[in-house]
């Protein structure tokens, strides 16, 4: 009964999100206050309507109602109880329902927060928001309803795909979403933008808070999806390169892009345009992300199971909305014309430097992953396009927008002496150049890889701190770090974070040490200056599944430092093997120890690798995210702040 | 339930993950060459996973293949040549140069020249708007004269 009016919420927001995107910009454009008036409390109907049929589909798989055919494909009775509530987003329908959900509530965090935007701008940006609503919940109730019952339901599901049944991944797509709707809600203000034919500082302002929001979850959730395949596919690689976090990451570069050309709009009133487009591209990119995923014109490791109907459905969207937008655009860009002058050494050009790396960056991103249709679409060639092309196109433009960060940020608006600016950041470049030549010189093997990274990372980190001290004045006033602005906390961690982040990335590619060998129960032995022995394998039984376990205590020199417990479990129900990894996690390095098969000899099959610096790359991404979180409390960004010193501005005395 | 679990899960065949410490060849540096090899190839059955890590079948195979043809002196190109030979330049995870893939490879640097043409033309037109004369020798001192009180 329950799940009949879930599905029959989601068929009355669909009508609901038509309302709310029609009447608010017809009022908007006829002037008539009572159309726009409808926005919001559409909006929020809107929103609770999803709420509701997403409550819905979670009691279903909570209770493990097995007579929805959702429920018997991804859900069993034995599996714990966070599974079975991330099961509801484990799969396509239910995926798509948390997409429209969090969609919905970013309309109503608009018609909530929104009250001091103008009531035009604010009609037509919960509009377009409403829009998207109509279109992807006319995908989900036509091509991947999630309410479907089955006439005679089965004993027992068919389990969660048992790789994701990991704390990791239960919240990896709740939070990679955030961040794909996210930028729905800067597409939103873009059209809305260009449908008033105008953006100022205003908007700059406005626009921001929700691209940071977007760009802090789409970090997190990246994050979370590359420490999962750290610690779950057994050897330790974090980031794959595979089609579907390419999705994942294009929409990301284009919000770091976006985030900081907004700023150029806010403060210096010009990029207008581009800022526009980038918004734009940002969003359309996320819908390519979903479309990769969905459609399953790229096969990868995590793709859905897929149809072709979605896919085209999906392709008709992304070129409505695309299309749509980009007309919109080059109708009005014209319009948009720059106000603020600056010369060319400043940080407008700094930011524009930026936002041409990080913008080609993506395309080339692009490029590799759609390369293989494009190949066999008009050349009939079946190639492969992966790891390697990437690190070959892909890392120059961040090793490029590494070395001119710090100087970028040093630089000041309008008009700046690069020398200058030069000058202060000496003290970081000595320690960069440094820490490049000690760690060359330290290092057993002569790559260039691990001393440049590392170099990287410290003029990275060494810039970002040393810009805030340049905040103190020559007085060196501590007390001025007090009143600094949150934004500017937020951008030494976010720049720092990068920084730790390639650091990480550095280490762990070049200086892991791997070892392979059968060992005997009862065995020890050695890699790279640390004892292992192991000490027993035992089989045990966990709630869903058959595990081997080992037990394997690590020692340095005689010092015992901790025993892990690498496991090789098997889900009899999904019928799928996977592997947990032992992992001691150390400041400076991991150890992680990977359990095999037995072999003939009764020996088993053990894997070791030493990786250095591994939880920097992580580290780092959580203080970039802070950064961004912290960022995102600014003052200026505070929703009342406006209206606060608007009303205070009567009570002012005139000077004369 | 127990026993239903354990007859089940040894029905199913146990995996085999990546490379096993018995394909392992004696000599480090050629085992290291042919794990080199092995990162470049990709695991034809699988999604977009190279053969050093698979757990496939085919996978097993192919790094046997590979330290085959090494142990019989065949260079690092020939081994991939003769992979690509049987399976198609589908096994290759770095694209050849060769033909239309010369596209995919300068796209990235012919973007960035011409986002940086148009940055710098862009940069250029609202510097013109900035240029102001500079000061005159009389308004430099007048500037400093003020600015010492």
């Amino acid at each position: 009964m329950l799940v009949e009016l879930g599905h029959f919420a989601l068929v009355l927001a669909f009508f609901v999100a038509c309302v709310q995107t029609v009447l608010p910009l017809i009022g908007a454009q006829m002037g008539r206050r009572a159309l726009m008036d409808v926005a919001a409390p559409a909006a929020l109907v809107h929103m609770v309507l999803i709420t509701f049929s997403f409550s819905a589909l979670m009691y279903a798989f909570v209770t493990s109602d097995f007579s929805l055919k959702l429920v018997v494909e991804n859900s069993h009775t034995l599996k714990p109880m966070l599974y079975k509530i991330s099961g509801v987003w484990g799969n396509h329908e239910g995926s798509m329902l948390l997409w429209v959900l969090i969609l919905a509530l970013f309309g109503a965090a608009a018609a909530l927060f929104g009250a001091n935007l103008p009531t035009t701008l604010k009609a037509r940006v919960i509009a377009v928001q409403g829009s998207i609503g109509v279109a992807f919940l006319a995908f989900i109730l036509f091509t991947s309803n999630p309410f479907l019952r089955l006439a005679s339901p089965p004993m027992n599901g068919d389990d969660l795909n048992p790789l994701l049944q990991d704390p990791g991944l239960a919240f990896h797509p709740p939070f990679l979403y955030l961040g794909y709707v996210g930028l729905s809600m800067t597409f939103s203000f873009a059209v809305a933008a260009l449908l008033e034919g105008r953006v100022d500082a205003a908007w700059g302002r406005w626009v921001r808070p929700w691209t940071l929001a977007a760009w802090v979850f789409l970090t997190i959730g990246i994050g979370l999806g590359s420490w999962w395949a750290y610690y779950e596919l057994g050897w330790g690689g974090f980031w794959f390169w595979d089609p579907v976090e390419n999705a994942s990451f294009m929409p990301w570069l284009f919000a770091a892009a976006l985030l900081h050309s907004a700023i150029v709009v806010e403060k210096r009133e010009t990029l207008k345009a581009w800022t526009i487009l980038l918004a734009i591209l940002a969003f359309g990119f996320s819908l390519i992300g979903t479309f990769l995923v969905r459609s399953g014109v790229i096969t990868s490791v995590h793709a859905f199971a897929n149809d072709p109907e979605r896919g085209i459905f999906i392709l008709m969207i992304l070129a409505v909305f695309m299309g749509g937008a980009l007309v919109l655009f080059s109708l009005r860009a014209a319009a948009m014309e720059a106000k603020g002058v600056f010369a060319l050494a400043s940080r407008e050009t700094a930011l524009i430097i930026n936002n041409i790396l990080l913008a080609v960056a993506a395309f080339v991103v692009f490029i590799g992953t759609i390369w293989p249709l494009v190949a066999e679409a008009f050349w009939d060639r079946k190639l492969s396009v992966g790891a390697p092309f990437f690190d070959a196109a892909f890392t120059p433009f961040f090793t490029v927008l590494a070395i001119v960060l710090p100087i970028g940020t040093m630089l000041p608006w309008k008009r700046a002496k690069l020398g200058v600016a030069v000058r202060k950041l000496i003290p970081s470049m000595i320690l960069a150049v440094a820490v490049l030549a000690l760690v060359y010189v330290v290092q057993t093997q002569k790559s260039l890889l691990g001393p440049i990274g590392l170099g990287l990372a410290v003029w990275l980190i060494s810039g970002a701190v040393q810009d805030i001290a340049s905040k103190l004045g020559r007085k060196r006033d501590l007390s001025r770090l007090l009143r600094l602005p949150r934004a500017d906390w937020g951008r030494l961690l976010a720049h720092g974070g990068l920084g730790i982040t390639i650091a990480g990335i550095a280490g762990l590619t070049a200086w892991t040490v791997e070892d392979i060998r059968v060992v005997q129960v009862g065995e020890t032995f050695e890699v790279s200056g640390y004892t292992l022995s192991l000490d027993d394998v035992q089989r045990k039984q966990g709630p869903n599944y058959i595990t081997t376990m080992a037990d394997i205590t690590l020692f340095k020199g005689a010092q015992k430092l901790t025993t892990l417990h690498p496991e090789k479990r098997n889900y009899p129900v999904a019928q799928m093997p996977t592997t947990e990894a032992g992992i001691d996690s150390g400041f400076l390095r991991d150890v992680y120890v990977v359990i095999g098969d037995v072999q003939s000899n009764g020996g088993w099959a053990v894997r070791t690798y030493i990786k250095p610096l591994a939880n920097w790359i992580w580290g780092g991404v959580i203080i970039m995210g802070l950064g961004g979180f912290l960022s995102l409390t600014d003052r200026r960004y505070r929703v009342a702040a406006g209206a606060r010193k608007a009303r205070l501005v009567p009570k002012g005395v005139p000077a004369e | 339930m127990k026993t239903v679990f354990l007859a089940l899960s040894l029905l199913v065949a146990t995996p085999v993950y990546a490379v096993q410490p018995q394909e392992v060849l004696q000599d480090p540096v050629m085992e290291s060459r042919a794990r080199d090899i092995s990162k470049g190839l990709r695991c034809l059955v699988c999604r977009n996973e190279n053969i050093d890590e698979s757990n496939a079948q085919l996978a097993t195979d192919l790094r046997l293949l590979v330290r085959e043809r090494l142990l019989a002196g065949d260079s690092d190109v020939e081994v991939v040549d003769y992979v690509v030979d049987r399976y198609g330049e589908y096994v290759l995870l770095k694209p050849t140069l060769g033909g239309a893939n010369k596209l995919l490879w300068i796209a990235g640097p012919v973007m960035l020249l011409l986002s940086l043409g148009i940055g710098v033309s862009f940069v250029r037109r609202r510097q013109k708007e900035t240029e102001i004369d500079p000061l005159s020798n009389d308004e430099a001192a007048r500037l400093d004269a003020l600015l010492k009180e």
